[in-house]
């Protein structure tokens, strides 16, 4: 597993979301988006069910699903929050997500609501470790 | 004769080739009590455009080939089909379903006359035993019927440039080998096999049986010639959706025991004007009073894709069927699937809605195959 398929500066859930936490005008802001891993299992994403600005998700809970030509799984909130901005170009081009999970496949950004909740999601080492343990 | 001894029975079989599509970096599944590679590398959407543009080289060594032989083997074959084989000559196949008492399905299939003494049936991979079974209970005394499927291979070779590409390799004019048709001894790169016009992807193209001691080598040698045209191997996954847009039915899912040839639009398989056959007296029962549900094809109108096992409303939102095959369609660029409905719901335009994941989305019924080649 390279670096290149789990990138340094982001976290990750046990359903293969990643986060990456920013902080703006003092607020922590949370892209996320789905896994290499992940993308390589789906397949050729051909659609996803996202949800709009100002809806609220939690943590563990569905906010979405993405459908592959041959799979439906659902996408797990790795972080609360609101939803501010929602990758639209994604529903013109769901392509995205399998050619560039962590760039132009981004899903969603929330501002995030309780910023101690990122405790239980792991970090890139502790998620390269999980996806050996998968393998095996 | 073919052994006729009991197969195992292990959760998951290799076909010959198991170790090349580990080579070629396939996603293997378990189908059908295979290990079948679902999609190489270049994944299910490539795979699928490959098909429709160049060709596509498949695995299909998973299906089963039951050879029937001797004075009364035309006999035998005619009182399990529902379709008349009388019309077939030698070097011809045909397509049918073979069929319970009830007139349920017992799988569909391809039926090949060599001779008049010899003709193979190409079965369903997970139907195996239960075909060979009812084979042996109904017709085993009337000639020899040998499953020689652990000794076969078969490939499929599909795409509009399958005859370019296969020509160099092939030891006769292909141009001469009308659809349906095959060559029951002829060469692949020096290697003995049967051609056959015939394929599973509503696509031009051949299928390619030899000895399952060659069909690596013969594997090798055509995924060098679809290379040469840019094609490529293809997986379950994308055998699928050509499938499907073809509108051709999957036993297991659009065909099933309880599911008769009439309802599955397959009553052009069913032929009463020859002899008899398994089945016959309650599909004649059948036609004569109609069928109350038909397996219809819908593509989705609102944002959805409908999968195996959905449920199906009308209009106004009662419960009407099931889907049994669903997804995207590559080619066409729509979401599209199959399942069976009320009568009253299966004409052309027919409003339907599909429970996605608990959300009504709404379909219409279409006409025939969503996707036609262009010949």
């Amino acid at each position: 597993m390279t670096n290149e398929s789990t990138p340094d500066d982001l976290l990750y859930t046990k359903d293969h979301e990643w986060a990456r936490l920013e902080d703006k005008d003092g607020q922590t802001t949370a892209t996320i988006g789905i896994t290499r891993f992940a993308v390589d299992h789906l397949g050729d994403v051909t659609q996803l069910e996202l949800p709009k600005p100002g809806d609220s998700l939690r943590q563990g809970q569905i906010f979405g699903s993405v459908e592959s030509v041959k799979a439906v799984s659902d996408l797990f909130a790795p972080l609360s929050g609101t939803v501010v901005k929602v990758n639209g170009m994604l529903y013109a081009a769901p392509e995205h997500v399998n050619t560039s999970p962590y760039r132009d496949g981004w899903m969603v950004q929330i501002v995030v609501a309780r910023f101690a909740e990122k405790e239980i999601l792991m970090d890139p080492a502790s998620y390269r470790t999980f996806l050996h343990e998968q393998a095996e | 004769m073919t052994s006729t001894v009991e197969r195992e029975t292990a959760p998951a079989q290799r076909t010959p080739l198991y170790e090349s599509h580990r080579r070629l970096g396939a996603r293997l599944i378990e189908f059908g009590g295979w290990w079948m590679p679902v999609s190489y590398p270049a994944g299910i959407m490539d795979e699928h455009r490959t098909t429709r543009t160049a060709v596509g080289v498949f695995d299909v060594c998973h299906m089963g080939e039951i050879h029937f032989r001797g004075e009364r083997a035309g006999e035998a074959v005619q009182h399990l089909v529902t379709n008349d084989i009388s019309k077939l000559t030698d070097g011809a196949a045909l397509y049918t379903v073979v069929c319970w008492p009830s007139g349920g399905i017992v799988d569909d299939l391809m039926v090949y006359r060599v001779s008049a003494r010899h003709y193979l049936l190409v079965v369903n991979a997970a139907n195996l035993e239960k075909d060979r079974r009812w084979f042996m209970e109904n017709v085993g005394a009337w000639c020899e019927i040998a499953d020689a499927s652990a000794e076969t291979g078969l490939l499929a070779f599909q795409g509009p440039r399958a005859e370019e590409a296969l020509q160099p390799l092939a030891g006769v004019r292909l141009r001469d080998l009308g659809r349906m048709r095959f060559v029951p001894a002829c060469e692949v790169a020096g290697m003995s096999v049967w051609i056959a016009r015939t394929g599973y992807t509503a696509e031009d193209g051949f299928e390619i049986l030899c000895s399952a001691t060659d069909v690596a080598r013969v594997w090798e040698r055509l995924v060098e010639a679809a290379a040469g045209v840019g094609g490529k191997p293809v997986g379950l996954g994308a055998r699928d959706t050509l499938r499907l847009e073809g509108k051709l039915s999957l036993y297991g899912s659009d065909l099933r025991d309880d599911t008769t040839p009439f309802e599955a639009d397959l009553g052009w398989v069913v032929k009463f004007g020859g002899a008899d056959f398994i089945g016959r007296g309650a599909l004649a029962w059948q036609r004569a009073v109609g069928v109350r549900r038909r397996l219809v094809g819908f593509e989705m109108t609102g944002r959805g894709i409908a999968r195996h096992g959905y449920p199906i409303y009308d209009a106004s939102g009662n419960g009407v069927g099931e889907v049994t095959s669903g997804g995207p369609a590559p080619t066409l660029g729509k979401n599209i699937g199959m399942g069976y409905v009320p009568v009253e719901l299966s004409r052309p335009g027919s409003a339907l809605q599909i429970g996605c994941r608990g959300k009504l989305v709404t379909a219409r019924v279409v006409e025939g195959p969503f996707y036609r080649r262009k010949t």
